[in-house]
């Protein structure tokens, strides 16, 4: 047997395993100088993610190479998300330091899960098959429970981090219940082979489609679709806050490309069953979300239903690529990138939102009511004004990138055919419109409650006003993250 | 010609601002100088527009074109013709009496009060000279931030509640209006280019959609019946400024629509449902008239008197006439000067009295002679009095009305009573009699300020009305050329 072991390219996962290496010497240093200098394991984790991205770059010829044995995919698209998510968990490393430090939370452990959550996010983003996409996602969800419960003296972290693990259990069961299906009916666990089964069409269907509703149920569940959604809230809620910032960007980007990845790479030949079923859930995601974020007092859960209706609206997109059983490349291309533009635009305003809420913060006291933005223009016009941007630009008001986002995915629903659906779905805007204008009249027109000064440190402020400004900005000149997501996906499919 | 002019009327109050914010609210006396430089800077850049406008074509001038979202093939296009430039000169003009008139009365947070009014403009004379489906939009839309924060944060009591229901109405309308604008660009093949709009042929169904959607829009903004219950809530809460700028320019961006979208895109489509259009439009005018007369506060009867009179515009438009149209513009103008003037003499009152009662009022003629005469004078050009601008622009739509229906003319022409009656019974309950009480009798009358506004004002109402050439004349070829569009079917 050995004789036939031939030594994979080790070359287009040099990011990946690099991450791996210097996750141990992560563990070693805080080993070593973690009681005396955690600010040393924070530093290497930023690096480690610097080196991952210099590896990406570097490793990036814009082809498509697999690699162990067809399980392993380095194309343009996966270059791209693994670049946007250490973006993301730099940023939010960045914006988390203070809030880690003042609770104490800023031990090893969260470096290496949030490493480790990372190395399950970038294998997601390249699997190409199965198998792979299933590891990557339980080592990125796993992680995500400890992180959910780092705080081991908080109950409500400890709940959250239980119902979310539980919920989260059952999620990659039906996931891989449906993997099983799909293997089952077409013989094949490398993605490209499923779709190459399916395009010779001998596989049966029935089995296929029942395999294809556990994977949509599995991909829903990560995406966070109405109707499996429970947990985002909840989650939302109970973590702290740095931790629901981290879930709350990066991991969308894995779950975009697991959904890429299986539904588009996988089982196209099915997309005219699942467009349908990503159809439900995107107008009762858009819907729910947009109504339920109303009634909340806790700016976390509000961001938390207002994720599941961004996550309605990115789906808008990505089920607009087949239109009528006619497949057609530009087709596919604009609407699959409208959904990769939004997921980038709600990522980057998901971050400046809850470092709104982690500049608020200060030590023994967490700012995550509404009513702690109260007169946020009188402490402090500036953040007041980024606030201001990120809550217009997430309710799809112009100049900002949300409206763009928006409109890339609205304009591909349309092109699609499913134009009464893009009117409920701007209707329901209409609705979401209010409580983020809520947020902009609590802090603009109201006197302020808590008069004490920000206590932030700069690197947040920093970061948060290039956050701000980049919402602003991108909103301004749309033009080079579009093609950016254009050309990755034309490149890549 | 290569010209950046429109550029410079949007981008120099939009980037005026930014300084203004930054200096903040303790340095009052640089800031309120520093908005005015802007605001008058942002005026002189328009006045080439007009000085330099070619009377004889129907083309758009000035015209810029730089590529901006190549994606969607959307383009920084920009534009004016006969129709909007008067428009923009307006807007950069009112802007400079809006920072006047905030000069001493804004206390709280005067830096981001003059630079939301700025920034206000320059998004304003953007929805004026877009020519791309997706710039118009979203100039549209991000106006509504910086009004919304205007009423919310320096506006009345019930200010809350009167931003949030301004803004939600009119977002109501402008999101109905993206899908249509989405659905154009895909049946024109790939183009946001209005004008390409102009010439593509559309099917009776989709047509009466899309007129739908631009009517729930712009009807919204006009404000027509019966969407029309923001205006009197925005109105009487918003501090004087952003009423000022509500009415005189709000306003006009919905009756704008119809002309640039609705009419010449869509024009199978407006001819079918004109009678609609008629009636509400008539609604407006009468109804309305009405509700203005039993206002007991002043700035909610200015308020009905401007849906009443935007009925006139709309009623103009949807007559299909040369003189109808031109006199919808003209009375769009007009109103501009007019219901600037009245929110202002209203302001000068409240800033005084604190108060927008009738009741609380009488006989301030006796205590402020100038102001009176002044606020007599906007009081007749609102209820269309001879040799004022808002004589001109009612007296053409009725023409044009006649013209097309001797019972809708007659029906309009209702206005000129209407509007004198509840125009100048509050003149007389606010301005004559007797002094009416203790507060009244230690009014001051206006100082130099005050005076200058309401002063140019009166000016421009005056010169409107006794020589309007200057205002048609430019119209002219434009609205010719309209009516060829709205004549022409497209089926």
């Amino acid at each position: 047997m050995l004789n036939n072991f031939v030594m994979p390219d080790l070359y287009p996962a040099a990011p990946e395993i690099f991450l791996l290496l210097m996750s141990f010497l992560v563990l070693f240093v805080d080993l070593v100088f973690g009681a005396t200098h955690r600010w040393i394991a924070a530093m290497l984790t930023v690096i480690t993610l610097l080196g991952c991205a210099a590896l990406t770059l570097v490793t990036s010829d814009g082809q498509t190479t697999l690699t162990f044995s067809n399980m392993f995919v380095d194309d343009l698209l996966s270059d791209f998300l693994k670049l946007m998510s250490y973006l993301a968990v730099i940023m939010m490393l960045v914006y988390s330091r203070q809030y880690l430090g003042d609770r104490g939370l800023d031990r090893g452990e969260f470096y290496v899960l949030v490493l480790y959550a990372t190395l399950g996010m970038m294998v997601m983003i390249s699997a190409a098959s199965l198998l792979t996409m299933y590891l990557g996602l339980e080592l990125m969800s796993l992680s995500l429970y400890g992180l959910v419960a780092i705080d081991r003296e908080s109950r409500r972290a400890t709940e959250a981090a239980m119902k979310y693990f539980v919920l989260g259990a059952l999620a990659s069961g039906l996931l891989l219940y449906g993997m099983s299906m799909i293997y089952g009916a077409t013989g094949s666990l490398e993605i490209g082979g499923v779709a190459q089964a399916l395009y010779q069409g001998h596989s049966e269907k029935p089995v296929l489609v029942f395999g294809l509703v556990f994977l949509v149920a599995g991909i829903a569940f990560k995406l966070g679709l109405v109707p499996f959604h429970m947990w985002i809230p909840d989650v939302y809620h109970g973590a702290p806050t740095a931790v629901t910032m981290f879930i709350g960007s990066a991991p969308k980007l894995a779950a975009f490309a697991m959904a890429l990845r299986l539904l588009v790479y996988g089982l196209f030949g099915l997309a005219m069953d699942w467009q349908k079923m990503l159809l439900i859930m995107a107008v009762l995601s858009i819907g729910l979300g947009n109504l339920a974020a109303i009634a909340q007092t806790n700016i976390k859960r509000m961001l938390a239903y207002s994720a599941i209706s961004h996550m309605g609206y990115m789906v808008l997109g990505l089920m607009a690529g087949v239109i009528g059983g006619q497949i057609d490349p530009f087709t596919a291309v604009n609407a699959y990138s409208s959904a990769l533009y939004y997921t980038v635009a709600y990522v980057l305003m998901s971050l400046g939102a809850f470092g709104m809420v982690l500049l608020l913060s200060r030590a023994g006291y967490e700012a995550e009511n509404l009513e702690d933005f109260k007169g946020l223009n009188q402490r402090s016009p500036w953040f007041a004004a980024m606030m201001l941007i990120i809550m217009f630009s997430m309710a799809g008001i112009p100049f900002f990138i949300g409206f763009f986002a928006k409109f890339a995915v609205l304009l591909a629903a349309i092109k699609a055919g499913y134009t009464a659906v893009a009117v409920v779905a701007v209707m329901f805007s209409l609705v979401g419109a209010f409580y983020y204008l809520r947020v902009v009249k609590l802090m603009y027109f109201d006197a302020p409650v808590d008069s004490a000064p920000i206590a932030a440190g700069l690197d947040l402020r920093v970061m948060l006003s290039l956050n701000g400004l980049a919402i602003a900005a991108f909103g301004l000149f749309p033009d080079a993250v579009m093609l950016v997501c254009t050309t990755t996906l034309m490149r890549s499919l | 010609m290569k010209s950046q002019l429109l550029s410079l009327a949007i981008w120099v109050p939009i980037l005026g601002a930014l300084p203004v914010f930054w200096l903040g609210s303790e340095r009052r006396t640089l800031v309120r100088w520093l908005s005015l430089a802007v605001a008058i800077a942002g005026f002189l850049v328009t006045i080439p527009l007009y000085t330099g406008f070619d009377t004889s074509t129907a083309g758009m001038q000035f015209f810029e074109q730089v590529p901006w979202i190549t994606r969607f093939n959307v383009q920084y296009m920009l534009g004016v013709d006969g129709i909007s430039m008067p428009f923009i000169l307006l807007n950069s003009l009112i802007t400079v009496l809006v920072v006047l008139a905030g000069w001493e009365v804004i206390e709280e947070k005067q830096a981001q009060y003059m630079g939301a009014f700025l920034v206000m403009s320059g998004l304003m004379n953007g929805i004026f000279c877009a020519l791309d489906g997706v710039l118009f939009y979203v100039f549209f839309e991000a106006s509504l931030i910086p009004m919304y924060i205007i009423i919310g944060a320096w506006g009345g009591p019930n200010r809350v509640y009167a931003a949030i229901k301004f803004f939600l109405y009119t977002l109501l309308g402008s999101l109905l209006m993206l899908v249509a604008l989405i659905w154009l660009f895909l049946e024109s093949g790939g183009s946001f280019n209005i004008l390409d709009w102009h010439h593509l042929r559309i099917g009776m169904a989709p047509q009466i959609l899309i007129f739908i959607a631009f009517l729930v829009s712009f009807a919204v903004k006009v404000p027509m019946w019966p969407v029309h219950t923001w205006l009197p809530d925005a109105h009487v809460e918003a501090p004087t400024g952003g009423s000022v700028v509500l009415a005189a320019i709000a306003l006009k961006l919905g009756a704008y629509g119809f002309v640039r979208f609705s009419l010449p895109i869509v024009p199978d489509a407006s001819h079918h449902l004109a009678p609609l259009m008629i009636a509400l439009s008539l609604i407006a005018v009468i109804y309305i008239g009405f509700v203005a007369l039993v206002q007991t506060d002043m700035k909610k009867l200015i308020a009905y008197s401007s849906i009443s009179h935007m009925g006139f515009v709309t009623l103009g438009f949807f007559i299909f006439n040369q003189i109808g149209i031109e006199g919808a513009l003209v009375q769009m103008i007009s109103h501009g000067f007019v219901s600037a003037a009245m929110f202002l003499c209203v302001g000068v009152m409240y800033d005084r009295m604190h108060s927008r009662m009738i009741a609380d009022y009488g006989g301030v003629v006796n205590t402020m002679p100038k102001f009176a005469a002044l606020f007599i004078f906007f009081a007749m050009a609102n209820s269309g009095l001879p040799a004022t601008s808002g004589f001109v622009g009612e007296f053409m739509v009725i023409l044009g009305a006649i013209k097309f229906n001797f019972w809708v003319g007659f029906a309009a022409a209702t206005t000129l009573i209407l509007g004198a009656a509840y125009t100048l019974w509050m003149i007389k309950r606010v301005v004559f009699g007797a002094v009416a009480n203790d507060h009244v009798a230690k009014l001051k009358d206006i100082g130099g300020r005050e005076f200058l506004v309401l002063g140019l004002l009166a000016v421009c109402v005056l010169a409107m009305g006794l020589y309007p050439f200057p205002f048609t004349e430019v119209m002219h070829a434009s609205v010719d050329n309209l009516l060829k569009h709205v004549a022409m079917s497209k089926l």
